[in-house]
């Protein structure tokens, strides 16, 4: 009898009139500013900074720091759709470091079909390394659905599994120079981690179509609200006849492939391929959406919130070294920011309860 | 001391008032000493109320519980433990990978400065079990037990607190025949040992069986109590129901061909009994089926069948003609199955999301724009739900109001309407008016009616008598996964279907 709806309906009788209007506004003011809170983080920090030293605002340290914020925003974006369901991925800092080194390996030393050695062009490298990254999700999602190991087990299991096989690809040795034979016409690879276009660099390109294209799949499309259902009630999303074995390989794999453009970036940027590159950044990723204001249990959240998320956790990074903070106290302010972060989510979720209790 | 002979608990007055539904009624209930009494009502007549109010889970509105004479205040668990009154639930509250010595103990572990006393324990629990003559050794892993001996467990548990009243929620429920004789046994020997029981049952020839007296609820309200050695089960059962029946506008009118047709549909549990057991019938075109059964009775366990959500069930399903083979939820939705799930909160809808979200999220397809990369419009969804709004009277300010501002009648519709927008040909309703209030019920029945004269075939499984019947061409009744009756409405009895209700158990 005691429905959640029947309990709120009791406040009803408590406090007077203009008492509980005013109540109810407060309430909706401050939620308000609290929906805000990841705009006026960003804008608070770059403010800041750029009053405490001198070149923040410089085309020059933007162009830095965009680099680090495309890398955190495109693997935050994937994090997202996977966070939005209820799961965790913590295999995508492995994956950028094997995409990176798949690249290398393709460019380097080529593939042998037959007694020919068969060099790709960058384009089919790019390719191969994605559908690379997106097979690793995949072998997330098949854990994780068929074989029912729980999310944050099956990705840190591939985590170590993927992470060796990066070091396994040249026995723990980097691949330099990669800028590719003209003679075997593989060169350019550099292009996407370099170059422009309008006076945009490609990874900042790569950022807003992927956030473009990820915005309107989440917002608009049947998948996307299928994500958010199973996020918000697996059991209901299954009783309403959603795949959600389906959809959920599908978000690990989508996780996979945005790791894998990561690490296709970083390796053009520097013409090198580490098998350690990515070493901790699904920790930056999950905090971007965290940030972000997606919920942890799933079924709530925007990825647009999470690439702003991603802005503040990695200009608030650069901005600490420019300051001059040291490396020790940067690690305190950043965790201190995000448990601000979700204790404030959760002031704004009590208070939106009590809103909804007001109007009742 | 001198205490009361007869009554070791007296109520005096004893209401509780939830919001909206008065849940029990000014009841002066009389529980007598050293004997088994019966509690029976039908589902939402009072009696888990009652006992909650008696066991510290609830606190009263109004009225007095006397024990010993002596007028108490029971405010939480421990003060009714206090007092000497203990409870065993239903659902069993118990920890599977803890040892039995443990579980009895938890909660009130033996310790010396801060430390469990682990031997102790499994001394102290040999003890108590000997003592019920319960043969299970205290360091058993309670998961490696039966049901039984788990239900034995609690009994167990509630008796390591010196209670002298032991209150037993259907404690049959999950129980086969010889855990039943056993439960028995023990129950006499506390009778003998001087323990007050109090029995809550379906089960009427257990009632008939193991009580010594009787108390039936309906409404909320006490109607009649007796010795047991004076009624007989037609008595109870006019108790129960009373004999001025709830009339509901049942509007007559053709039926379709037939539509569903089951044939030998079966589910084991993983304990190896049949949850549905080998269950055939069909059902047409805009008919109206009432599944009356107890709770485990199966009637849950054969909705998800039908809607494959059961992939080991086995048997044939027709859907107007045709065999559905796989089970797969998305196939047979698109096939012309849609369910409304038992537990709104649980399986119905997705509490964060709004009402226009919750409606289409079964027919997304539908609502796919052409020539817009597959985005969904916006338009389209917001017709479809406002026609539903329409259609079933929900009342909501907006189609994007959160699902959660609406009354628990009104989210049921919803869900019912997410079901509707499928187009579905049969239409399954697991318990449809569990948890929202009368008016709201009435309301249900209505669209059911609507529904059917539509042309979709209903079936709707209920543990309520008049729910059954209100709407209902036919009423099936299962016990124990069997389909134990089948009756049209010309033929509708009360005691013909709550006798079929009743599985059958060994009496002692």
């Amino acid at each position: 009898m005691t429905t959640p709806h029947s309990a709120n309906s009791s406040v009803q009788s408590l406090p007077a009139k203009p008492d509980r209007a005013a109540a109810y506004w407060a309430s909706r003011v401050t939620v308000g500013i609290l929906k805000l809170r990841i705009f006026i983080a960003l804008f608070a920090i770059v403010i800041v900074f750029s009053l405490a030293t001198d070149n923040f605002l410089s085309t020059g340290n933007m162009l830095i720091m965009a680099k680090h914020v495309t890398i955190v925003a495109i693997l935050s974006i994937g994090m997202t759709l996977v966070i939005l369901t209820g799961g965790i991925d913590l295999s995508v800092g492995s994956i950028v470091g094997i995409s990176g080194m798949a690249a290398g390996y393709l460019l380097l030393e080529g593939v042998k079909i037959g007694h020919h050695i068969v060099f790709f062009n960058p384009f089919g490298v790019v390719v191969i390394a994605c559908v690379l990254g997106a097979l690793i999700g995949a072998i997330n999602g098949y854990l994780i659905t068929m074989l029912n190991v729980a999310p944050f087990i099956a990705t840190l299991g591939m985590l170590y599994v993927v992470r060796g096989a990066a070091l396994l690809v040249n026995n723990g040795s980097t691949y330099a120079d990669l800028e590719g034979n003209v003679a075997l016409g593989n060169t350019g690879f550099e292009f996407i981690g370099n170059g422009t276009i309008l006076g945009l660099s490609m990874p900042v390109w790569i950022l807003i179509v992927l956030a473009a294209i990820t915005i309107f799949v989440a917002r608009k499309t049947p998948l996307g609200r299928r994500i958010y259902a199973i996020g918000g009630n697996e059991q209901a999303a299954r009783f309403s006849g959603i795949r959600t074995n389906r959809v959920k390989l599908f978000v690990y794999m989508f996780s996979g492939f945005c790791a894998a453009i990561v690490g296709l970036v970083i390796t053009a940027q520097l013409q090198t391929a580490h098998p350690l590159t990515g070493q901790t950044f699904e920790l930056n990723a999950i905090a971007a959406v965290v940030l972000g204001g997606t919920a942890l249990a799933g079924g709530r959240g925007t990825v647009f919130g999470s690439v702003v998320g991603a802005c503040v956790i990695s200009i608030l990074g650069d901005g600490m070294v420019m300051c001059g903070i040291s490396d020790f106290w940067q690690m305190v302010i950043k965790g201190l920011v995000i448990i601000f972060a979700v204790v404030i989510d959760q002031l704004q979720q009590r208070l939106q309860s009590r809103m909804v209790s007001l109007t009742a | 001391m001198n205490l009361n002979p007869v009554h070791v608990i007296e109520t005096k007055g004893l209401s509780k008032t939830y919001p909206g539904t008065a849940a029990l009624v000014d009841v002066n209930y009389k529980v007598q000493r050293g004997k088994v009494n019966v509690l029976i009502g039908e589902n939402g007549a009072g009696k888990s109320t009652l006992m909650k109010l008696l066991a510290g889970a609830e606190v009263a509105s109004a009225g007095e519980i006397w024990i010993d004479d002596k007028r108490v205040h029971i405010t939480d668990v421990r003060s009714a433990e206090r007092h000497g009154i203990g409870i065993i639930f239903q659902e069993l509250n118990l920890f599977p990978e803890m040892t039995v010595a443990e579980n009895i103990y938890a909660g009130n572990e033996l310790t010396s400065s801060g430390v469990i006393r682990s031997k102790a324990e499994n001394h102290q629990a040999k003890i108590l079990l000997e003592r019920l003559q319960i043969p299970i050794d205290p360091r058993t892993r309670l998961g490696n037990l039966y049901v039984g001996q788990q239900q034995l467990v609690e009994i167990a548990k509630a008796l390591s607190k010196h209670i002298k009243v032991l209150i037993m929620d259907e404690p049959t429920s999950a129980l086969s025949k010889t855990e039943v004789e056993i439960l028995f046994k023990i129950i006499r020997q506390l009778k003998e040992q001087g323990v007050t029981v109090i029995y809550i049952s379906h089960r009427l020839e257990e009632i008939m069986a193991i009580g010594d007296c009787i108390t039936v609820l309906r409404n909320g309200r006490l109607v009649a109590e007796d010795e047991i050695a004076n009624v007989d089960i037609p008595w109870i059962i006019e108790a129960m129901v009373g004999s001025s029946k709830k009339r509901f506008a049942f509007a007559q009118h053709a039926l379709g061909d037939e539509v569903l047709k089951v044939t030998d549909l079966a589910l084991k549990r993983s304990n190896g009994i049949y949850a549905v057991d080998h269950v055939s019938f069909s059902v047409c075109a805009g008919e109206v089926v009432g599944i009356y059964g107890l709770m485990g009775a199966g009637r849950t366990e054969l909705l998800e069948a039908l809607l494959g959500a059961q992939p080991l069930a086995i048997g044939q399903i027709e859907l107007a003609g045709k065999r559905i083979e796989r089970h797969n939820i998305p196939q047979r939705i698109d096939a012309g199955i849609a369910l409304v799930p038992e537990d709104r909160q649980k399986q119905g809808m997705v509490q964060l999301m709004t009402i226009l979200e919750n409606m289409t999220l079964s027919s997304l397809g539908k609502f796919v724009r052409r020539f817009a990369f597959g985005a969904l419009g916006r338009a389209k969804q917001v017709d479809a739900a406002n026609d539903v709004i329409k259609r079933l009277a929900i009342k909501a300010s907006s189609v994007d109001a959160p699902i959660t501002s609406l009354s628990g009648g009104n989210m049921q519709k919803v869900v019912i309407g997410k079901a509707l927008l499928t187009s579905p040909k049969v239409l399954l309703m697991d318990e449809p008016t569990r948890g929202i209030d009368v008016g709201a019920k009435e309301d249900v029945y209505k669209t059911i009616s609507l529904l059917a004269q539509s042309g979709i075939a209903v079936v709707y499984a209920t543990s309520e008598l008049d729910e059954a019947m209100a709407v209902s061409n036919r009423v099936f009744v299962m016990a124990s996964g069997k389909l134990t009756a089948i009756m049209g409405r010309a033929e509708f009895d009360s005691e013909r279907i709550v006798r079929a209700s009743t599985p059958a158990t060994a009496v002692v």
